[in-house]
C-alpha cells in the first residue's frame, strides 16, 4: 500500500538550537533536517539563527556558513555553487531545488531544509542517489548507432537537428523533479520518473541516434513510462527551467504514432 | 543480504511493451464522453419531474436509446480503465493489486451490462 505517513523512525523530533551571534542585527532562521547514521535514533531539526548582513545571498551560503561557523557537524553535497552540477539539490521551504541558486531573501519567515524526498538519508541532507543513477543506466543515455563512424569526421547534425535537443541536453541531474513526483514517490521501483524520460527523450531526439525502436522498446511500458500522470510538479520546480512533461508527452506521441 | 546490482532491481523484469493502447483509449473514452454526458445531462434535466410513460417514450427513441447505450459502454469503460490506474498506483502488494483491477473489471462489465438491459427494457417496451 502506499504510505501516507512517515514509519516511525523517521518522524522528526525537535533539535538543538544554535542562537544568533550577540548584536546580530538582521537574523535569519534555519531549520534544518539532521540525521546521523552514527547516533541513530530519529531525525531531528536543529535551528540555526544567521547573522544575514555577514552571509552571501543563496541558501547554499547559509549551509556553509552554518558549517563554517556554527556547526561543523552539518553534512550536505555540493560542488559548483552555480547551478550546473546539481550536488546541492534539496527540499527548501517545502520546494525541491538547488540550494546554490535559491535566493535566501526571496524566503518568507524560517526557511526549512530537508533532504530531497522519498530518497533514503544517508545523513543529513544528503540523500542516496543509487536507485535514481541506476534508472538512468537502464536507458542507455549514450548515442547508440550501427552506421560505423566515418573515418574523417564527426557524426554530422543540422543546426535544425540541434536545435531539437534545446531544452532536453540542459538537465543536470539534479533529481529535483523525480524526487518531487508523487507517482514516482509510490512506484519509485519500477516508474522511470519525470529526469530519466526526460534523458530517454533527449536520446529520442537526437537525430545521429539509430536506437530510437529499440529505446522505444523499453520504455513502452505501463508502469516504466506511463505512471506519468500529468501532475506538473516536475515543471513547478526544476531549477534549470526544463519541462520534463512535455518530453514524457512527445515519448508518448511517438509511441502512439509507431502504432 | 542481496548481492543484485543498483541496474538489476532498475530494469526490473524490462519492459512489457504495451500501455500504449490503454493510455489512449483512457484519453479518446474521454473525449466521446465530453458531448455523450452533455447530451445526457440535457436530456435528464429536461425530462425532470416526467411521469414513467413520457420517459419511456423519450428513451424508446432509437436516437436516445442508442445514444445512452453509448454513454453508459464508454463511462464504465472509461471508469475500469480509471479505476485500475489508481490500484495500480496506490496498491503495490501485487496479488491484491492483480485482484483489486480483475474485481474493478468485472464491476465494471456487470454494471454496464445492466444497464444496457434497463435500456433496452424500458426501450422496447417493459
Amino acid at each position: 500500500m502506499a504510505k501516507f505517513r512517515l514509519p516511525a523512525n523517521s518522524r522528526i523530533q525537535s533539535g538543538r538550537h544554535h542562537p544568533a551571534p550577540v548584536g546580530a542585527k538582521n537574523v535569519k532562521v534555519f531549520k534544518v533536517y539532521r540525521w546521523s547514521p552514527d547516533q541513530g535514533g530519529n531525525p531531528r531539526l536543529d535551528t540555526y539563527e544567521i547573522d544575514r548582513d555577514s552571509c552571501g545571498s543563496m541558501v547554499l551560503d547559509a549551509l556553509i556558513k552554518i558549517k563554517n561557523e556554527l556547526d561543523s557537524t552539518l553534512t550536505f553535497r555540493r560542488s559548483c555553487r552555480e547551478g550546473v552540477c546539481g550536488s546541492c539539490a534539496m527540499n527548501i521551504a517545502g520546494r525541491n531545488t538547488l540550494a546554490c541558486t535559491k535566493p535566501i531573501d526571496g524566503i518568507e519567515g524560517e526557511i526549512r531544509v530537508y533532504p530531497l524526498p522519498s530518497l533514503p538519508v544517508i545523513k543529513d541532507l544528503v540523500p542516496d542517489m543509487t536507485h535514481f543513477y541506476a534508472q538512468y543506466a537502464s536507458i542507455k543515455p549514450w548515442l547508440q548507432a550501427k552506421t560505423p563512424t566515418p573515418p574523417n569526421r564527426e557524426r554530422l547534425q543540422s543546426r535544425e537537428d540541434r536545435a531539437k535537443l534545446d531544452g532536453l541536453y540542459e538537465c543536470i541531474l539534479c533529481a529535483c523533479c523525480t524526487t518531487g513526483c508523487p507517482s514516482w514517490w509510490w512506484n519509485s521501483k519500477r516508474y522511470l520518473g519525470p529526469a530519466v524520460l526526460l534523458q530517454a527523450q533527449r536520446w529520442l531526439a537526437d537525430s545521429r541516434d539509430e536506437a530510437t525502436g529499440e529505446r522505444l522498446d523499453d520504455l513502452e511500458d505501463s508502469f516504466k513510462l506511463y505512471r506519468c500522470h500529468t501532475i506538473m510538479n516536475c515543471v513547478e520546480v526544476c531549477p534549470k527551467g526544463l519541462n520534463p512533461a512535455q518530453a514524457i508527452a512527445r515519448i508518448k506521441g511517438r509511441l502512439l504514432v509507431r502504432g | 543480504m542481496s548481492f543484485r546490482t543498483p541496474l538489476k532491481q532498475a530494469l526490473g523484469l524490462g519492459a512489457s511493451h504495451s500501455g500504449t493502447s490503454r493510455w489512449w483509449a483512457q484519453r479518446v473514452s474521454s473525449v466521446a464522453l465530453v458531448p455523450l454526458l452533455i447530451w445526457l445531462i440535457i436530456g435528464i434535466v429536461r425530462h425532470g419531474g416526467a411521469d414513467y410513460t413520457d420517459a419511456q417514450a423519450w428513451l424508446s427513441s432509437p436516437i436516445t436509446a442508442v445514444l445512452t447505450i453509448l454513454t453508459l459502454v464508454a463511462s464504465f469503460y472509461h471508469g475500469a480503465l480509471g479505476m485500475q490506474v489508481i490500484v495500480e498506483d496506490y496498491v503495490s502488494h501485487e496479488t491484491v493489486q492483480l485482484a483489486l483491477v480483475v474485481l474493478v473489471k468485472f464491476a465494471a462489465m456487470v454494471l454496464a451490462v445492466a444497464g444496457i438491459f434497463a435500456v433496452l427494457l424500458v426501450a422496447l417496451g417493459g
